[in-house]
């Protein structure tokens, strides 16, 4: 981002603009797509926000509980910024942007009591389900959090359990067995740029920004996550409006589950 | 047992349904959707632009670097572990080798080609997918090329030769015969050329032919997907 870029956008929202004519708090057009590898995931989807795609999968197996949760299964978030889609991604193992990405998603799932871990735990203290979310972009037009937590909620509504056999994953076949998915945590993230809240950023706005806030919401408006971001601080009124907003929003971002 | 009929009921000479598209990840300079069976492979393509480190570049021509990749989701089994395996690897070596004899890089001297392929969800013939993908985005993004390349696998089955196996007939009786080849069609040159598995020389011969046909086939796809991408101007 130069100098010249960040002050033109900003010399365009002082009027009132956004780069690309949207409202400050209005969102590209959000769509979901589920089992778009119904062949081999136990549950995937793709999600659409404006150019930006996402696509998340659920891989499920067999593991020992953990020693302080004899009685839970448990989940575990990745997500890989493929170089397919942004040309300033590079390869390798996960920088901290992916890892952070991922962390976002599975703190809102986590806390937010998505899926019932009691109901993942096959034999206390011996079998438990462990719930694999794989998030990777396809087209990184901005706001990769917002996408990444609705796809990986799509996808875990999207995922059956494999049947077993002989104690063993038979990944051949799935039951009819949807998972515990008991509350759909969203995340809604709001980004500050100069003194602008703007929401859904394209990929010229996210470069520009100054802060943001990720707020995983519950259906009631409870929160359950947060996540600050960026360079600059915030004030607590700042954070009152984000949050407020954030409420606003994940309300619409939901219909398209 | 003679294998008399294809366990999905499709003919000898018969592929999967195809399907491509070009144009499906807006960022880069070139990209492609490509499926055939339940096999769906993207690809998109990055540059030509500087290659760093210095060392890898080349003073006389561009780089080609092609990077295989499966997404931990899209295997028949157990999750994939995310990043490079050997596998990968040698793939994204092969699929390299399989397209660069047809591109001209003289002009991106000292720069780099990048075309990364992801698998979304896989039922055999992968490696033959992403190439199929690859050329196409290839081609979306101007790099200059004698041709398309088209690739498929072709085999034995059950003491048959048959064309562009499932991942059911790659595991028939323990013991199916496995080749993927990849053509271009209007040279005439095969690009790619891997065997897993026992033929004879005379059923390779056949085996080498059905290839050449389906590659025809899949040709005619690639292309009709191109110019669907172009037909009436650039619309982005």
């Amino acid at each position: 981002m130069n100098d010249i870029t960040k002050e033109h956008l900003l010399d365009l929202f002082d009027k009132g603009f956004r780069y690309d004519g949207r409202k400050f708090d209005e969102y590209r057009e959000i769509s979901v797509e589920y089992g778009i590898s119904s062949r081999s995931a136990e549950g995937s989807a793709r999600v659409k926000i404006g150019r930006t795609e996402v696509l998340a999968g659920v891989k499920m197996e067999i593991s020992e509980p953990y020693p302080d949760n004899p009685d839970e299964g448990t989940i575990m978030v990745n997500a890989e910024l493929l170089p397919l889609s942004n040309p300033d991604f590079e390869s390798g193992p996960p920088g901290i942007e992916a890892i952070e990405l991922s962390r976002v998603v599975d703190r809102a799932i986590r806390e937010g009591k998505a899926l019932n871990f009691k109901k993942l735990c096959i034999k206390k203290g011996e079998k438990m389900w462990i719930v694999m979310i794989d998030i990777y972009p396809v087209n990184d037009d901005g706001n990769l959090f917002d996408a990444a937590s609705l796809a990986a909620m799509a996808a875990l509504k999207d995922s059956k359990f494999p049947k077993v056999q002989d104690e063993k994953v038979n990944y051949k076949e799935t039951s009819n067995e949807k998972l515990p998915l008991e509350r759909l945590p969203l995340s809604c993230t709001i980004y500050k740029i100069g003194s602008h809240f703007v929401v859904d950023p394209c990929i010229e706005e996210e470069s520009a920004v100054d802060s943001r806030l990720t707020v995983g919401v519950l259906e009631n408006g409870e929160l359950c996550s947060l996540q600050k971001g960026g360079d600059h601080g915030l004030t607590p009124d700042d954070i009152d409006n984000m949050v407020e907003i954030a409420i606003k929003k994940t309300k619409e971002i939901r219909k398209a589950l | 047992m003679v294998y008399e009929k294809r366990l999905d009921g499709r003919k000898f000479d018969e592929l999967r349904p195809v399907e491509a598209k070009v144009g499906v990840v807006d960022r880069a300079a070139g990209s492609a959707m490509f499926k055939i069976g339940k096999t769906i492979a993207i690809a998109a393509v990055y540059g030509p632009r500087q290659l760093y480190p210095q060392v890898f570049q080349n003073p006389v021509a561009g780089v080609l670097r092609c990077n295989y990749n499966m997404l931990a989701f899209s295997g028949s089994g157990e999750r994939v572990r995310p990043g490079p395996s050997r596998r990968s690897k040698e793939i994204s070596l092969v699929i390299e080798k399989a397209l660069l004899p047809l591109l001209d890089l003289s002009n991106y001297a000292g720069a780099v080609v990048d075309v990364f392929i992801e698998l979304i969800q896989t039922d055999a013939g992968t490696r033959c997918a992403g190439i199929c993908a690859a050329s196409m985005a290839l081609a979306d993004a101007g790099i200059p090329m004698k041709d398309l390349v088209s690739s498929v696998a072709v085999g034995r089955v059950g003491g048959k030769v048959v064309l562009d196996l499932s991942k059911e007939e790659e595991d028939y009786e323990g013991h199916a015969t496995d080749i993927a080849t990849a053509f271009s069609t209007r040279i005439g040159q095969v690009t790619l050329l891997q065997m897993d598995g026992e033929v004879s020389k005379e059923e390779l011969k056949k085996a080498l032919e059905l290839a050449k046909k389906g590659c025809e086939k899949i040709k005619d796809i690639q292309v009709k997907a191109l110019k669907e991408r172009y037909v009436g101007g650039l619309n982005e």
